[in-house]
């Protein structure tokens, strides 16, 4: 029985602490009337030995939706009015990235850990290289982080997971409206003194359903029917209001 | 009411689009003109991608013009030959706008493009509608009756076409321009072109002014169902269900500003519509003057 007790405690990892998650749902649909969405990220930590002494078990969550290049344009005055001059494509950046902590950021990952794992937001989005033109770089990458955090896409919700016993969390994140689709990866983490020492990842899946998948794949693969029928339901609702108007006055 | 758009990828409100749509109508029937140059700057302001934004008034465009036309067939005031004529350069000079539009949305000046395009020809055509209704308000008033030059130069180019409908026999390069720069402008712009090619068909071509509504009605519906076609296949921009929002309202708003419009003098009409070109081109331009809160903006990876 002892043996058994040891021979478990080893297969586990490093702090005999896994993860067992629940989502609210694991699939936001946009229909018609989307206008934003919050999921529940709720979950146990698994554990086959006792709570261990030291340091207090610390949990992270990201969402991040898909990632895809972007392009940051600054504008300069030029010839007395504003306009785009200098542009830096940023390799990689989520159209949403959530990170919801159980305490201060910086108290709960360490530097090193944020950098191995892409947790932060600045860390979740990749510039490789600027044009040599450009002197400021790092300035685009910020005014992308600050413009996507205004539009609520960029988030980081500290002591937002709530986490009681060092085992039960759960927390609350937000969606904006304007979501893009695609699948968007949760990750979880657990941390003492600022080490991971178990993570889980898995993800929800964000689509257009209905109407608005029809629209849109219809757009996309056969344009040209997507045109036709785009005028033809235009021409016919405004024939159609007119008429009912002209209708409506007799 | 929210409702998420599903090629701009916004949710926006549904009452908020059918009263702009209303809003403009009512202006479009008062003033007579399409309300593309008034409904696109709108859109922009409230969070509609530009390219969205001009990609689908050029589809609501069609639909509110098919309406007008019909009516003016009915009265026989379509000019069916200077029509197409006109069609012709609107189609070639839709095409180029189209690729000049692509072009620079590559290069990240598309926004750039639009506004100085919307600050130069609302500004001319604002200045110069608000002088000309001035001095006809002061003529009126001293009781002179205007008159109009009927031979100019565009008399002497070659190609010349009868236009019986018009009582015309002139060339077809003047027309063929006209069509083409509108063409142009309602690829770039998102408008149908009505407040320029109006005064152009009274002014440079000398058409009588009851067939010049009904004529570029008939040009504008080809022009911007082509537009609309372009952008679907290239850009994949149009929106439809936000057009049918926008289309709907527009179409009340506009039965009911005609009735308003009837209830006004020309002249008064004319200065207003200039007073409110002008207001939308100095809103536009304060925008490229002042130096904008925030300098950064985020776009796709263009080009390629």
């Amino acid at each position: 029985m002892r043996w058994f007790a040891v021979f478990l405690f080893m297969a586990l990892p490093a702090w005999g602490e896994s993860v067992v998650l629940g989502l609210s749902q694991d699939e936001i649909a946009i229909t018609t009337s989307f206008d934003g969405s919050e999921i529940l990220v709720f979950g146990a930590v698994k554990r086959e030995v006792p709570v261990p002494d030291g340091p207090e078990l610390e949990v992270i969550i990201t969402v991040a939706g898909p990632s895809v290049p972007v392009m940051v344009r600054r504008k300069d005055k030029r010839l007395g009015i504003w306009v785009n001059t200098d542009a830096v494509e940023v390799d990689r950046a989520p159209s949403f990235y959530a990170v919801a902590t159980s305490g201060l950021l910086r108290d709960v990952l360490s530097d090193t850990e944020d950098l191995r794992y892409k947790i932060s937001v600045p860390r979740a989005i990749r510039s490789v290289g600027a044009p040599m033109t450009i002197t400021d770089a790092p300035s685009f990458t910020e005014a992308l982080i600050r413009i996507r955090s205004d539009a609520s896409l960029y988030q980081l919700q500290e002591n937002h997971v709530a986490v009681d016993e060092q085992t039960l969390f759960r927390a609350r994140i937000e969606l904006p409206a304007a979501l893009t689709e695609g699948a968007y990866a949760t990750r979880i983490f657990l941390t003492r003194d600022g080490q991971v020492v178990s993570n889980y990842e898995t993800s929800i899946d964000v689509r257009k359903v209905g109407l608005e998948r029809w629209l849109f794949s219809l757009s996309r693969q056969q344009p040209i029917i997507y045109g036709l029928m785009s005028l033809a339901i235009a021409i016919f609702a405004g024939w159609g209001a007119s008429a009912a108007f002209s209708l409506l006055r007799n | 009411m929210q409702i998420y758009l599903p090629i701009a990828e916004v949710s926006v409100n549904a009452y908020l689009l059918l009263g702009l749509g209303g809003l403009v109508g009512i202006l479009s029937g008062m003033f007579g003109v399409g309300g593309g140059f008034l409904m696109t700057p709108l859109l922009f302001f409230i969070g509609i991608p530009p390219a969205v934004a001009v990609a689908t008034e050029a589809n609501q465009i069609v639909a509110s013009s098919f309406s007008g036309v019909l009516a003016h067939l009915k009265r026989k005031t379509v000019d069916l030959r200077m029509g197409c004529v006109l069609l012709v350069g609107g189609l070639i000079g839709a095409a180029l706008g189209v690729v000049v539009f692509n072009y620079l949305k590559a290069l990240g000046q598309v926004d750039l493009l639009v506004k100085l395009c919307y600050v130069v020809f609302l500004g001319v055509i604002g200045g110069l509608m608000f002088i000309e209704s001035l001095n006809a308000i002061r003529n009126t008033q001293k009781g002179k009756v205007p008159t109009r030059k009927k031979h100019n130069w565009i008399h002497k180019l070659p190609f010349k076409m009868r236009f019986r409908v018009s009582g015309l026999y002139i060339s077809v390069i003047p027309p063929v321009l006209v069509g083409l720069c509108v063409g142009v402008l309602a690829a770039i712009m998102g408008v149908g072109g009505g407040f320029i090619m109006v005064p152009a068909m009274i002014y440079l071509l000398g058409m009588p002014t009851k067939v010049v509504v009904g004529t570029s009605l008939f040009q504008i519906i080809f022009v911007t169902g082509f537009t609309t076609m372009l952008h679907a296949t290239t850009n994949f921009t149009v929106d439809v269900v936000l057009a049918v929002l926008l289309l709907v309202g527009g179409v009340i708003g506009a039965q009911i500003g005609t009735r308003i419009g009837v209830k006004m003098k020309a002249e008064q009409l004319r200065i207003l519509l200039a007073i409110m070109v002008l207001a939308v081109c100095g809103k536009l331009a304060f925008d490229l003057l002042v130096m904008p809160s925030e300098l950064y903006s985020v776009g796709a990876v263009g080009g390629h």
